[in-house]
């Protein structure tokens, strides 16, 4: 079951125009990555599915054993999803085209630009860093699993079976070898070069001219140029998205609604306030109102608190 | 609060088999507990990476939150709209609401992967305030302590002058009175900032607590899923607090063997029509509006459920409180408060937070591991015997004559 991608447009349009707490506010979370940040993509018509990259990043991340080991084609029998011991899957569909023929889609956190789940985490375990890749924090995080329901494309996995420490995982688009100025490993270690580490900008060019060089090897769609706001991980393809696990995800950015109801809820404490105001008010003007019983006696909640008035309006 | 009888410790016998039969329950639910934190969440439930929430959440968390809406509703029609007829009415519900916060503040220390670091929430460098979560977390904590605050006149009154300590620390009985008298006057002075930010900090995470799905419209059925679940989040926190203060007292009283109050719950009774119907107002509105009315005859498990959650949970409490034959009579009275309270409110928080929840990756749907439903009972037996002891030492229950 999904929310059609024109319900939940016209449910956002609803949200906006008539919430009576607020206004959808300007892009206030993540950072804009579009510029300067770095991004991935993957040529699904390239892939040969050989899963050098599911290897490469369980080597480089000291993930634990595998269920089946990376040399077994059996895996793809059926369709897979991340877990706490891989961060990323290969999986096989059929193509569309190609009688016969495999299609193999490589799948991980998207790197979003306007991360569900860096909103959704209460103690800011999640971040957005400069660079791109979405990280979680260890040390700051509490377990909630807040972080998994908010993601879009169901990407992080949680180490259940854990009593002291358990982790948040999800890929990392290598950050520590980003950082130093190095490349995501499943993106160096790829045979085929189907997966391509770049500055966003330059991958998102770059994917624009193959679809226009070879009209004939890919469908017009760039995968996370606009879904959910944006990915930094982005996919071109052989053939429609849909036939390959990928959902269809609108361009509003999930974060948009619920942040606009916070801040609406919460504009500089104004709407609190005013309600602690009104109701101090109600308190102070019904205060001899009713007296129907004894209106002089002490309550339990020590009325004498309240201020005394001569006359206050009565009931 | 002369004229309509005294709230007063109860003297009935404290340790029945009842008492016994409850503290099994909350010890084999603590058990369970102490288990889970020491070997993992995945030891005791059946959570998985596609189902990260499931009845804890559902239930001990945002159903706790929603049925101790009795604390400030009754707050507010007896102290800040002075209706002192109600007075009756306010301790046992402050005290529900009290202990029902303290179960979420458990539950949640339960839920939490690293229970260990539910201080962060206090770290103001953490705080992240686009995160709905993080709103609930922060008023549910100062509510409690409002809760708390609001308790000690309480314990102000059972000990000023009564203060009699055992042995050597019978020398400090008088130091203690005093502090207890200190209290009560300031307590007194200020009581009322507490009893108005108890509403405004109830409003702001009852409704923060419907936010926090908004964040997963592609998981949550459209029967649910609304931008709008804000809004109904509170109107339906604010409609259960009386059906939850009948539906308790009644229950209470009984066991207790004292007389129900009638004239006091009918006459709460007659507001409960318009808060339900606003509710439903609001319900119907936006299932229209939003076009999700064409799943309601689906025939799937989200819709029957849906139907049985609007049906008998919220139209049919609503239709029998309106009749003043129904609010007469104790036993109608208390089926329609007890419908209102399970199939309208606990039921819409689990259909909302479990039943509605489709992660689209996966063909099997979550259903509770048994342990995970034993700690939710231990956890609510738990509940109901320190209902049970602090009834018995402090002046909540007033007896009628
Ligand atoms: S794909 Fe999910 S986990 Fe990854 S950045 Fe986006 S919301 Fe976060
Ligand atoms: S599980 Fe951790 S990272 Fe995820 S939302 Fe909760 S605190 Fe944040
Ligand atoms: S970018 Fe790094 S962490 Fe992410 S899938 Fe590739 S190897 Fe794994």
């Amino acid at each position: 079951m999904t929310v059609s991608r024109r319900n939940f447009l016209k449910l956002m349009g609803l949200a906006a125009g008539t919430l009576a707490v607020g206004r959808v506010q300007a892009h206030t979370g993540g950072s804009d990555t579009a510029e300067g940040g770095f991004g991935m993509l993957t040529d699904i018509s390239l892939c040969i599915g050989c899963r050098s990259c599911e290897q490469a990043c369980h080597d480089i991340n000291a993930m634990p054993e595998p269920d089946e080991p990376f040399t077994d084609p059996g895996v793809f029998k059926k369709y897979r999803r991340m877990t706490e011991k891989t961060y990323t899957v290969v999986n096989k569909f059929n193509s569309v085209y190609k009688e016969g023929l495999p299609v193999y889609t490589k799948i991980q956190c998207m790197h979003c630009q306007d991360p569900a789940c860096v909103s959704a985490c209460l103690v800011g375990a999640l971040q957005k860093t400069k660079e791109g890749p979405v990280l979680w924090d260890s040390w700051k995080c509490m377990g909630c699993r807040y972080c998994m329901i908010a993601c879009p494309f169901e990407v992080p996995a949680y180490e259940y079976h854990k009593g002291i420490e358990p982790r948040v995982m999800k890929c990392t688009m290598c950050y520590p070898l980003v950082k130093q100025g190095g490349i995501p490993a499943c993106a160096s270690v790829c045979p085929v070069e189907a997966i391509k580490f770049g500055p966003k900008k330059e991958l998102l060019g770059y994917a624009r001219e193959r679809i226009k060089q070879h009209p004939d090897r890919y469908i017009n769609h760039i995968y996370g140029e606009h879904e959910v706001g944006g990915t930094d991980w982005i996919y071109i393809a052989p053939q429609d998205f849909a036939t390959m696990g990928f959902l269809s995800l609108s361009p509003e950015a999930p974060p948009r609604l619920t942040e606009a109801i916070q801040h609406g809820v919460f504009k500089y404490f104004i709407p609190p306030v005013l309600l602690f105001g009104v109701l101090g008010l109600t308190m102070f003007l019904t205060k001899n109102n009713g007296g129907e019983q004894n209106d002089s006696h002490h309550t339990s909640l020590g009325d004498g608190g309240g201020p005394h008035v001569k006359g206050a309006v009565k009931k | 609060m002369s004229t309509h009888g005294h709230a007063r410790p109860i003297s009935k016998k404290l340790l029945t088999p009842g008492f016994y039969a409850m503290a099994v329950l909350s010890i084999i639910g603590i058990t369970i507990a102490l288990y889970r934190f020491a070997f993992g969440m995945g030891t005791v439930t059946n959570l998985d990476n596609n189902y990260p929430w499931g009845l804890w959440i559902g239930v001990d968390v945002a159903s706790g939150v929603a049925l101790a809406a009795g604390g400030f509703t009754t707050a507010f029609l007896a102290h800040i709209l002075h209706r002192h007829k109600y007075e009756t009415i306010v301790r046992p519900a402050l005290l529900t609401a009290m202990l029902g916060y303290t179960f979420v503040g458990l539950g949640v220390f339960t839920d939490l992967g690293k229970y260990y670091n539910i201080w962060h929430l206090m770290l103001p460098s953490m705080w992240q305030f686009n995160s709905a979560l993080f709103e609930v977390g922060m008023c549910v904590m100062m509510y409690l302590t409002v809760l708390y605050i609001e308790f000690l006149p309480l314990v102000t009154e059972r000990f000023i002058g009564r203060v009699d300590l055992p042995g050597i620390l019978a020398t400090i009985n008088k130091p203690v009175d005093a502090c207890l008298r200190i209290a009560q006057r300031t307590l007194d002075k200020l009581i009322f900032v507490f009893v108005i930010l108890g509403v405004v900090l109830s409003c702001a995470h009852q409704s923060s607590l419907g936010t926090l799905l908004t964040i997963a419209p592609y998981k949550v059925h459209p029967l649910w899923w609304s931008p709008f679940l804000p809004l109904m989040f509170l109107l339906s926190a604010i409609a259960v607090g009386y059906p939850m203060v009948i539906f308790e007292s009644m229950w209470a009283h009984k066991s207790f063997g004292l007389k129900n109050d009638m004239q006091t719950l009918s006459a709460l009774a007659r507001i409960i029509p318009f808060t339900i119907g606003l509710y439903l107002a609001v319900k119907i509105g936006d299932l229209i509006y939003r076009g999700a009315y064409i799943h309601i005859f689906d025939n799937s498990k989200q819709s029957n459920m849906f139907l049985v959650e609007i049906v008998f949970g919220v139209i049919t409490p609503f239709l029998m409180f309106a009749f003043a034959r129904v609010r007469k009579d104790a036993r109608l009275l208390f089926t329609a408060a007890a419908l209102y309270v399970l199939c309208g409110v606990l039921l819409n928080r689990v259909n909302v937070f479990v039943v509605s929840y489709q992660p689209q990756f996966t063909g099997y749907s979550y259903v509770p591991h048994p342990l995970e439903v034993l700690l939710t009972i231990g956890y609510i037996a738990l509940l109901m015997l320190l209902y049970r002891v602090i009834v018995t030492i402090f002046p909540v229950i007033t007896h009628h004559e």
